[in-house]
């Protein structure tokens, strides 16, 4: 049975690749196939993990059900009026629910975690020193890279003044800082689109051809 | 042979590389097909070799390392599994040496995952921890040295609500043994008592939604497994210390093997990974010496006219 799914899977990331070449009916096909059996897959798993581990089990069969479960499938069923165009309208409720709450939560965690522990984390002495008091230069010229990196990247999206003079200077440190950032960016996402065709290779010479363990 | 075969392909491909640098001088560009050819090549056949590429340890590895060698046997690490297959060529060989690492100094894994195929991986890993004869010698049973508590939706109120009781999101495992009656779970209440909590995330919900709730609000240590893509949005938590330490990437994890003495399949996949890049540069290079040459040409020839 094992090797069938092997097989299944290097002929579909062949046929997957045959789109670099051009595009082509058998690439439309696997195309299909993927989308099918990965919303398949997100089915069940939810179906098992949500409505029949959690739920079924947990409210209705369980000796001490927990009521509170209830709530929850009835805004989830709730959801499922959007398939009936006159009461649609009620689908609102339980979407209105899920952006209040994410809302809620996010307001404040998100401002904690992204703003003031990263601006704490930026306001630290630009001189650093070791255990033993000497200067660390190293750490010290970091300091001072990310000091210089906060302050003119601000200055770049200060619009309420003119960028001329030593002001435009700085917002052009700024874009600089910038690039370098969207560049590293780039970079990583490059990184990470390459370990995918390892990835591939990886499963087509190893478990498929056997070439390596 | 395979090994010999791959290095003389390659370096005849490195050659053939000048060749079309002179095409493209010509003005005679190759077409995209070729490139792709390349790229496949340069990343397959490196995978064939046994050659092990020169890897200093970063300080976000070490970091981590140095953290997670404090940790007592018997301690408890929730480990998350947010990720899916596509990623995992990059996270599963981190995960596999982490799971190698936790079995052979008895940590306690507790498995969860906020994507559906998490506990999945999860499981992938285990296997292919065990499959080491080294780490099949130290115990690894089931409920008692680690649990796998399966996938739960909600994404990051899965996490607040864990905050409160873990059994409240995941009242049984995949097995379907109520939480109670596992006995790696008795007195595991909620996040207080975690001694670390080890993410390997590809993207929403993943490392951020860790440190926005377990780490920030609930005071956890948090250590981080990310996709390279998903590694430059979380180095600000690593110079900021929301996180201890962070492997990033194909990088990361072949670091995080021979920081640990694991030689895994990410040491193996860098090297593919490392020949796919300098086949991409030579490209850009390539391209950049004919559009400069070009460029020149073209405007000698307006200059004529």
């Amino acid at each position: 049975m094992e090797t069938v799914g092997i097989w299944c899977g290097a002929i579909l990331t062949l046929a997957i690749f045959s789109f670099l070449y051009k595009d082509n009916p058998v690439y439309k096909a696997c195309e299909a196939i993927f989308i099918g059996v990965s919303a398949g897959y997100y089915a069940i798993v939810y179906f098992f993990d949500s409505i029949y581990k959690k739920f079924w089990l947990g409210a209705v069969t369980a000796d001490q059900p927990e009521e509170w479960l209830f709530g929850g499938a009835i805004l989830g069923v709730l959801f499922l009026t959007r398939l009936f165009p006159k009461i649609s309208w009620v689908a609102r409720w339980p979407l209105a629910f899920i952006v209040g709450a994410t809302a809620g939560l996010y307001m404040v965690n998100y401002f904690v975690t992204n703003a003031m522990n990263q601006v704490a984390s930026t306001i630290t002495d630009v001189i650093a020193r070791g255990d033993a008091g000497d200067i660390n230069w190293i750490q010290s010229f970091g300091t001072l890279v990310i000091l210089v990196g906060v302050i003119t990247g601000l200055m770049y999206f200060f619009f309420s003044k003119e960028h001329k003079g030593a002001f435009g200077g700085g917002a052009k440190v700024g874009i600089w800082f910038l690039m370098v950032t969207f560049g590293a960016s780039f970079g990583y996402t490059v990184m990470s689109r390459m370990s995918l065709l390892i990835g591939r290779m990886d499963f087509l010479l190893g478990d498929w051809l056997g070439l390596i363990n | 042979m395979l090994n010999t075969i791959a290095t003389v392909i390659l370096l005849l491909m490195g050659l053939s590389l000048i060749y079309v640098l002179y095409l493209t001088i010509k003005g005679r560009p190759v077409e995209r097909r070729i490139v792709f050819l390349y790229i496949g090549f340069g990343v397959m056949l490196p995978l064939l070799m046994k050659m092990t590429p020169p890897l200093p340890i970063t300080s976000d590895v070490q970091r981590l390392y140095d953290h997670i060698i404090t940790l007592p046997p018997g301690s408890k690490v929730l480990c998350a599994f947010d990720y899916d297959p596509p990623s995992a060529p990059e996270l599963h060989p981190m995960a596999v040496a982490f799971v190698k690492y936790a079995f052979k100094h008895n940590l306690k894994l507790i498995i969860m995952g906020l994507w559906p195929q998490g506990p999945q991986q999860a499981n992938m890993a285990i296997a292919a921890a065990l499959e080491d004869p080294a780490v099949a010698l130290f115990p690894h049973e089931q409920g008692v040295d680690w649990v796998n508590l399966g996938f739960q939706s909600g994404n990051e109120f899965v996490i607040l609500s864990m905050g409160s009781e873990f059994k409240r999101m995941f009242p049984r495992d995949t097995r379907l043994i109520p939480y109670d009656s596992i006995a790696l779970l008795k007195n595991v209440v909620n996040f207080s008592n975690i001694d670390f909590i080890m993410n390997f995330g590809a993207g929403y919900p993943g490392t951020k939604e860790w440190v926005q709730i377990g780490v920030d609000r609930f005071k956890a240590k948090l250590g981080a497994g990310n996709t390279a893509v998903q590694a430059t949005e979380v180095y600000p938590y690593l110079s900021s210390g929301q996180i201890v330490g962070l492997l990033g990437g194909m990088s990361g994890a072949a670091e995080f093997e021979k920081v640990l003495g694991e030689k895994g399949k990410a040491t193996t996949f860098l090297l593919a990974q490392m020949f796919g890049h300098a086949t991409v540069m030579a490209f850009v290079i390539i391209g950049n010496v004919a559009f400069l040459v070009l460029g020149r040409k073209k405007k000698d020839a307006a200059g004529n006219n």
